[in-house]
């Protein structure tokens, strides 16, 4: 089992109370949280996550032109929909053996930079932090809000706010200050998606091969003055996080074992370097290690690797508490790699979807959510790795890889340097994000304004690099290709919320196999065939509770920011099935004060 | 002596406002447990024209006060306290409401056995869960109006396309094309995928005025979408249009040319999203350089695919407008040479050849006198 050590304490008698949240708010798609709860000694016994609704991609594609693939999984998430359409591309530019133009890859590099401050940005201001913010604290904890009352906030001469409980009060949902600018930095930013994508959220300029983008100058100055106008928010956004989550440390001892778990982060690298990225299987190692985001698995603090084929080979999709039948008597699509590694049966090259609706039981299988897991070689464990919610794991594995060295973000080895250029109110600023103690719910919320930080600065770079191509006449972004009759692909990014690979089998020039594998089945996924939990059920499970109200008026905040802090975002994990089940005895469902309804 | 002049707040005026023929207030259930990707709930965030917060707080004149339920934007933390309107609705005790759905409605008659496709929280007796079509079947008959956002919900969409398991189809196909909401206006549909951000929300607005008593409903086609907004087609809106009429088509997707070799639908999709651009006029399809893949017709995705080749009817069209095209563009390149060049009188000689006459009038003395020179 992974797990959270058990918190060595007195025990009271349990007074156990089953509790349950579904559909959970705030996030997109269909999950559901079971968990229960021990009043008597305030923490987590048991958790776990289910989700309902199938839909049936992998089913769908087949047969289809694999062309099209990135444009039918771009429809698997609504917010994140680029990520997917890149990784489909990135998977089909290796399975056609076709290398886009240097500036295509240059714009697709914006396009997804712009997405990573969108996205963050609306999800950690507008969703995320509805849990941190007064309303919700005063149902919650009112002596922790009495308590922000009198704390100055230590960043007030960047973000403008006297105290933390100033802070809190702007992230009001719809009222707040920071609430209500954090949609329109929201905005401006996928306008400078849109400038680079042409569509948010399913792009409309995407091709294997580049981008239909028109390079002109006017298209880069235009993302320039945009990008300018919200250095200010986001200088400011990370130093009001700090202040926030500075004070939960403070005002609430204990709050590291919040969400904590083994540290078992995966990241699979973004941002292609297009001077050494040629997307071909066999370079695959060199190119993936060059990527501006690093990819690496990264187990108890220590890089285990960042080797991109060793990570495709040790993906296994295991089924465990999910409603599917096994694969593993049929004929495997793949047997070895491109560079003669053999392939497992239970590699996403050679799954089979095979869907077995049953009744919910979750002493049994409860979930239509498969358990992707990571063989770690050197220890013959299934890792349940998570994301971190995306940025942890980015920041924590480029911080330790060591590589990234351009003008505008730094990796030390310990830690990562993000320069931001002067803005209009703000100057000149470098933030460093030092890898935490702890991958817990803070520090999974608190990386994520820093890596908008770490994507704003790289869209800089990415804004020169770009100029450069079109100044001196480079302005091709498409490059043709034949579809092969027979070929493999498998296409490593990063979606908003971690890792995410797409794995392609064609047969006479058609998709005989398709299988995505964004973060959610990470995350969210049931216990695996081990018996291992999920990433939320396990941060969830055993985590202290700290709200100050009993069962009868109990909220679940502290476990509903454990499972946001992931940025769970479902429709990703649940492209498979969902079949029927239904709910354990509830003697309670929690609620929130009608204030805000 | 008395002044009319200065600020008079109207509510404390006595005879100030007219008694209003609609609600005051009205409550939006967004419901996105779909065959989904809760795609047109996040492209509504984009739309600053107007803002879903402006509508939330008021700011947009004449329209009722809005209480929006809607998963992603709710406050509540989640379970019981998100569903308690929807339940409340469910029972007749919450009205006057707007209902949206967002997603493919999936056929539950296929599934043997008590399976579902999708569902929305759980049957608070026996702790199943509850199927969309089941919230669908108790709230769409109390509806005040009925929303459809996306083609998911427009028309069935990505989850309805060939090779699809759950029999997926649209909210008209489920509900039936005449049906009528309690506010007597069938299903609106905003199709897209997905929603252009205005497009929804500008919709949206409408019916909230209408609701308020303060307009007429909106014009809707016989695919029930608004009339002023899929009206035209994608190529009548789009800045391309003059390259096809020319005949000169981008033969990759380096080519700023019209893309119908590559595989736009352009010609014949009712969209107008190269004309208002994706958001705050930023962004589009074919105007940026993005095939028509024909996203929010009712055909889509199937009657569009493969997607990257020409359209069936592509290569005739483009035969026939080719001769004329050929003309037009030879014809047009020497009028545009022409009107390249400067007016000869432009120049630094010692004469004055711009034809200036400081007492021009039209029946002067200086035309009588010009009259006379010649
Ligand atoms: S690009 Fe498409 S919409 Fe534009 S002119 Fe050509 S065919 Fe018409
Ligand atoms: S132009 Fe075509 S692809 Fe673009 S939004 Fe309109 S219908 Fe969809």
């Amino acid at each position: 089992m992974t797990a959270t050590e058990a918190r060595a304490a007195e025990r009271k008698p349990a007074q156990i109370v089953d509790m349950s949240w579904d559909p959970i708010t705030r996030i997109v798609g269909n999950l559901g949280i079971y968990t229960k709860i021990d009043f008597a000694n305030r923490e987590v016994v048991e958790c776990h996550s289910t989700s309902s609704l199938f839909r049936g991609y992998s089913v769908f594609m087949r047969g289809k032109d694999p062309r099209d693939a990135g444009f039918i999984t771009s429809r698997i998430c609504g917010i994140c929909g680029d990520n997917h359409t890149t990784c489909s591309n990135y998977a089909q530019q290796m399975a056609y053996g076709v290398k886009p133009p240097m500036l295509a890859d240059t714009i697709v590099n914006l396009g997804e930079a712009a997405e990573y401050i969108f996205d963050h940005t609306i999800f950690q201001d507008n969703l995320v932090f509805v849990d941190f913010c007064e309303a919700m604290v005063k149902s919650t904890n009112p002596s922790v809000l009495a308590r922000a009352e009198r704390t100055e906030a230590r960043n007030g001469n960047i973000h403008g706010y006297r105290t933390v409980a100033d802070i809190m009060r702007a992230f009001n949902p719809f009222e707040g200050e920071v609430y209500k600018e954090a949609l329109k930095v929201s905005r401006v930013t996928r306008e400078m998606f849109c400038l680079m994508e042409g569509r948010h959220v399913h792009p409309s300029t995407l091709y294997p091969g580049g981008v239909g983008t028109m390079p002109e100058p006017t298209t880069f100055t235009d993302y320039l003055s945009r990008l300018v106008h919200v250095l200010d928010f986001v200088k400011k956004a990370v130093a009001m996080n700090d202040d926030v989550f500075d004070f939960f440390y403070e005002a609430l001892p204990g709050y590291e074992e919040v969400g904590r778990r083994r540290i078992l982060l995966g990241c699979w690298g973004a941002f292609q370097n297009p001077d050494v990225c040629d997307y071909r299987y066999e370079t695959m190692s060199e190119w993936g290690r060059a990527m501006y985001v690093s990819p690496g698995v990264v187990v108890d603090g220590k890089l285990v690797t960042n080797d991109l084929v060793d990570i495709n080979l040790g993906i296994r999709v295991l089924l465990g508490s999910s409603y599917y039948d096994d694969w593993t008597n049929e004929e495997p699509f793949v047997t070895h790699d491109p560079l003669g590694n053999p392939v497992d049966m239970r590699h996403p090259w050679n799954q089979t979807t095979v869907p077995m609706p049953q009744k919910r039981d979750f002493d049994g299988n409860y979930s239509w959510v498969m358990s992707p897991r990571w063989y770690d070689r050197n220890s013959a464990e299934h890792l349940a790795l998570d994301t971190g919610g995306g940025p942890l794991a980015r920041l924590w594995s480029t911080a330790l890889n060591g590589l990234v060295d351009t003008p505008y973000v730094k990796a030390t080895g310990h830690s990562v340097q993000i320069s931001l250029p002067k803005s209009e109110k703000l100057p000149e600023m470098t933030l460093e994000w030092k890898i935490p103690k702890w991958s817990n719910t803070i520090e999974r919320d608190r990386a994520r304004p820093y890596f908008v930080a770490y994507a704003a600065a790289m869209a800089f770079y990415f804004l020169e690099r770009a100029m450069g191509f079109v100044r001196a006449g480079e302005t091709k972004v498409f490059e043709n290709y034949e579809v092969p009759d027979e070929a493999i692909g498998c296409g490593f990014h990063e979606a908003v919320r971690g890792v995410l690979s797409h794995h392609l089998v064609i047969k006479d020039k058609k998709i005989a196999n398709y299988h995505p594998y964004p973060p959610t089945p990470w995350n969210g996924s049931p216990r695996d065939s081990y018996g291992t939990p999920g990433p939320y059920e396990d941060a969830v499970q055993g985590q202290p509770i700290f709200e100050e109200n009993g069962p009868d008026d109990f909220k679940g905040v502290d476990i509903m920011r454990t499972v946001r802090s992931f940025d769970p975002c479902l429709p990703c994990g649940v492209h498979m099935y969902l079949g029927k089940g239904n709910t354990l005895t509830k003697l309670h469902s929690p609620t929130y004060g009608a204030a805000h309804a | 002596m008395t002044v009319e002049s200065g600020t008079t707040e109207v509510s404390q005026h006595p005879d100030g406002a007219e008694p209003r023929r609609g609600f005051d207030e009205v409550h939006i259930l967004w419901i996105s447990e779909g065959m989904s990707c809760d795609g047109d709930t996040i492209s509504m965030t984009a739309a600053g024209q107007p803002g879903i917060e402006d509508v939330v707080l008021g700011l947009v004149p004449g329209l009722p006060k809005v209480n929006l339920h809607n998963k992603v934007l709710s406050p509540a933390m989640g379970g019981e306290d998100f569903l308690a309107p929807f339940r409340a609705a469910a029972r007749g005790e919450l009205e006057p409401f707007i209902l949206v759905i967002e997603g493919s409605i999936p056929n539950q008659n296929i599934i043997e056995g008590d399976g579902y496709w999708t569902s929305f929280g759980n049957d608070p007796d026996t702790g199943d869960p509850l199927t969309l079509n089941w919230w669908i079947d108790h709230l769409a008959p109390r509806a005040w109006a009925v929303v459809a956002a996306g083609t998911c919900a427009t028309y069935g969409g990505i989850h309805a396309m060939a090779g699809n398991p759950t029999g997926s189809m649209g909210l008209a196909d489920y509900l039936g094309w005449d049906f009528r909401s309690q506010g007597a206006l069938p299903i609106v549909n905003v199709p897209g995928c997905p929603i252009q951000p205005e497009n929804f929300m500008e919709t949206l607005t409408w019916v909230l005025h209408h609701a308020a008593g303060s307009a007429p409903p909106p014009p809707l086609d016989h695919m029930l979408r608004p009339q002023w907004l899929f009206g035209r087609t994608v190529h009548e809106g789009c800045d391309r249009a003059a390259y096809y009429e020319q005949a000169d088509f981008g033969r990759d997707y380096n080519s700023p040319k019209c893309q119908v070799k590559v595989g736009c639908w352009g010609p014949v999709v009712n969209c107008n999203v190269p004309k208002r651009g994706w958001m705050s006029g930023v962004g589009g399809c074919p105007n940026v350089g993005g095939i028509c893949i024909g996203c929010t017709m009712p055909g889509f995705p199937d009657a569009f695919m493969p997607f990257m080749d020409e359209p069936a009817g592509g290569t005739f069209s483009t035969v026939l407008i080719r001769p004329y095209g050929a003309v037009i563009r030879r014809l047009r390149g020497i009028t545009n040479m022409a009107v390249n060049r400067e007016p000869k009188w432009r120049h630094d000689k010692a004469a004055l050849t711009s034809g200036y006459d400081p007492y021009w009038r039209p029946t002067g003395a200086a035309k009588r006198e010009r009259e006379r020179a010649r």
